[in-house]
């Protein structure tokens, strides 16, 4: 068990009275990609905000259940967040780039970290984390303009490029597809299977095409409960509970 | 279509069919009157708020316009044209002296008053010195000053004319004065001028000798004063309410006693300046450092206020993204919070400071009323402020002051602009960053 990067162990999350993840428990390895699939409000964005504690932000929510990274829970009282935040990066549901620059946007992670020991070497960082977020062409004769000018699908490439220009451990990614076209949508595949080796991916889609492109586990949620976890191939083609074949197959969702 | 029609079969009851929907037709009359009540109450809508532009753009032309044509008259000045022979005036003055610190006294002593006065008389008759205001040989020991040369032999200078003169020349005067003021003006012995003077002078009982840089100068200490401690403290505790503090009673209650101060007739703030810094700290009367500090309580809420709104309005996501890639909380707060929200505290910021530049009353109550001569040098010095300087004027019964009262005010909405000026150019900037 520990040799997973990262083990959640019986988590619950509450809004208020309201239980949003009731007793979930699932490990995530270090080389592998974990795609969390379910119907819209089961709590997979939830979930996955427990993982760098992104919750804590919101005033009523409470997380019970142990998370630990690298076998260090991260709720225990002396985890330091920020840092936690820095090896466990997240690219949201919806593109939020800061009102600031291009080059500031994916500069601001390795700035705020001291990764970058003098400007040639940020610059570096951030034509490298452009280019494997697939934006680089688009965007290299203009990185002073502002990231929020970006279309939709061009600001998401640019969140996932802010997201790994601070090489984290663990990479959250909230269906980061949504809002893309299908050549960017293959950029991030393919980005994904380059970055499998290296890190934990955890990715939330919507689209069955895609978990079963790039995941090599996937874990279905239904109404905050975990229902399914296994390897894709398995869930894919044998599923052992009814209601994950019927929502694989479409037939609810 | 056809399909969603039932076969009607004999013998059978007609299935329960709900009518499918025609398309909405938009050409019925009922339709078409919507339409029209539509467009009408747009226009309407569009010619009241265009009345309401209208008539404030008005009532703002109206005001600027009997500011500007009551008050232009006291940025000018009626000057009176003096020969003066010197080597015959009978000065004792010791020429060294009349270079360096030592001059202003020397000339004084050397009774260049008198001689001014003797001249006038010489010049115009008996009552030749009336013609003059009080303090003209302060102009005739600052033209000597210039030029030590004059000293040596007979020369005209233009000296300020008495208050009466002026108010005659300008406006309409006693039948006497008028009269004057026509001999005069035939002798080509009377001139009016830009009295530089009053931007650099401070309060007199002379009105031709007043000016209003002594309150200038007040109002610009005491809204430093307020301005350096309002503006920190009022940004650093809406940061505090918003971003760190957990809400529960006592945050609500801070909140609560927040929103009140705001609205508390400014008078009280007087009382609590008099009694907080006058009778407990012993701070000087009547400086505008204790100005600055009254006005600062009451500028500090409106500050928290607007800055509290201007924070709340920076969307969660750029928080959420700022912290998704590791930044601690100081870091969201014033790598991100703080540049968004800032043209929303500039705006917040320049309506306090705009209230409290205007502010008379409290004011009033810690002292700066007081009939100061010179302008302050340092924060503890006593000093007056613009609009207790234009009160003081509009209560005076010499006619000399009703144009320096609305001169005053020019002075002082000049100042206002330009303060909005800054803030607005502030704000541009941080708008614009990005
Ligand atoms: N801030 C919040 N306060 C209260 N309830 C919340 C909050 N965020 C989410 N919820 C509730 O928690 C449940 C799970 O929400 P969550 O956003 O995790 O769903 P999701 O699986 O990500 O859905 P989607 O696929 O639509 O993104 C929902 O019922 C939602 O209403
Ligand atoms: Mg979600």
């Amino acid at each position: 068990m520990n040799a997973s990067k990262i083990s959640a162990r019986n988590v619950n999350v509450f809004y208020g009275q309201k239980q949003a993840i009731s007793d979930v428990s699932l490990d995530f390895d270090s080389d592998v990609v974990t795609a969390l699939i379910g119907p819209s409000g089961c709590g997979k964005s939830t979930f996955l905000r427990t993982l760098n504690r992104m919750n804590d932000t919101i005033a009523n929510a409470r997380v019970e259940g142990r998370i630990a990274l690298d076998g260090e829970d991260i709720y225990a009282a002396e985890m330091d967040v920020v840092q936690l935040r820095a090896r466990v990066g997240m690219v949201f549901q919806k593109p939020n780039p800061f009102p600031k620059s291009i080059f500031e946007n994916v500069a601001y992670g390795p700035r705020i970290h001291g990764l970058a020991s003098g400007s040639a070497q940020l610059a570096d960082i951030v034509e490298r984390s452009l280019k494997r977020a697939g934006l680089w062409d688009e965007v290299k004769d203009r990185l002073s303009d502002s990231g929020t000018a970006l279309s939709g699908g061009q600001q998401q490439r640019l969140c996932i490029a802010r997201a790994i220009a601070v090489d984290p451990e663990v990479i959250l990614m909230d269906e980061p597809c949504s809002a893309l076209d299908p050549i960017a949508t293959a950029r991030i595949e393919e980005l994904i299977h380059e970055l499998k080796g290296r890190y934990a991916i955890v990715i939330v889609t919507h689209n069955m095409q895609q978990a079963a492109r790039v995941s090599q586990r996937t874990a279905f949620f239904h109404l905050g409960s975990l229902v399914e976890y296994g390897t894709t191939s398995d869930i894919f083609t044998n599923p052992r509970q009814e209601r994950t074949k019927d929502y694989i197959t479409g037939r609810y969702g | 279509m056809s399909d969603g029609v039932a076969p009607i079969v004999p013998g059978t009851a007609a299935p329960v069919t709900v009518p499918a929907r025609m398309p909405t037709d938009w050409q019925t009359a009922s339709r078409q009157t919507r339409i029209r009540r539509r467009y009408a109450a747009e226009a309407r809508f569009r010619l009241m708020g265009l009345f309401a532009v209208v008539m404030s753009a008005g009532f703002l032309a109206i005001l600027l316009f009997t500011m500007i044509s009551n008050g232009i008259g006291g940025f000018a000045q009626t000057r009176i044209a003096l020969p003066i022979d010197f080597p015959r005036a009978g000065l004792t003055l010791d020429q060294a002296r009349l270079k360096g610190p030592g001059a202003d006294l020397a000339l004084a002593g050397a009774g260049l008053p008198e001689a001014t006065q003797a001249a006038a008389i010489v010049a115009y008759g008996p009552d030749g010195d009336k013609l003059l205001s009080d303090g003209a040989w302060l102009r005739v020991r600052d033209q000597v000053k210039a030029n030590p040369a004059l000293l040596r032999g007979r020369a005209t200078l233009w000296v300020p004319a008495a208050d009466t003169i002026d108010i005659a020349a300008k406006h309409d005067g006693a039948p006497a004065d008028e009269a004057i003021v026509a001999k005069l003006k035939a002798m080509g012995a009377l001139s009016t001028g830009f009295n530089a003077f009053f931007l650099t002078a401070s309060d007199s009982t002379d009105p031709t000798m007043a000016g209003i840089w002594g309150a200038l100068k007040g109002s610009i200490f005491t809204m430093v004063v307020t301005l350096l401690i309002a503006f920190p403290v009022g940004v650093l505790s809406a940061l505090y309410l918003e971003e760190y503090a957990t809400r529960n009673r006592f945050t609500d209650l801070i909140e609560v006693s927040i929103n009140n101060l705001a609205a508390v007739p400014s008078i009280i703030f007087g009382l609590l300046g008099l009694a907080v810094f006058l009778n407990t700290f012993h701070l000087p009367r009547s400086a505008a450092l204790v100005g600055g500090l009254t006005l600062a309580l009451m500028t500090m809420p409106v500050i928290v206020i607007a800055s509290r709104n201007a924070i709340k309005a920076v969307p969660p996501s750029i928080r959420d993204a700022a912290l998704g890639v590791g930044a601690s909380p100081i870091q969201v707060v014033f790598h991100h919070v703080l540049p968004l929200a800032l043209p929303g505290i500039l705006t917040g910021t320049i309506i306090g400071m705009a209230r409290a530049l205007g502010e008379t009353a409290p004011l009033l109550m810690i002292g700066m009323r007081a009939f100061i001569s010179a302008p302050p040098d340092r924060l503890s010095d006593p000093a007056t402020v613009l609009p207790v300087q234009i009160f003081l004027w509009s209560d005076q019964v010499n006619r000399g002051f009703v144009e320096k009262t609305s001169a005053a005010i020019i002075v002082l909405l000049v100042f206002l602009l330009a303060m909005n000026g800054v803030a607005i150019y502030l704000r541009n900037k941080f708008e614009t960053r990005w």
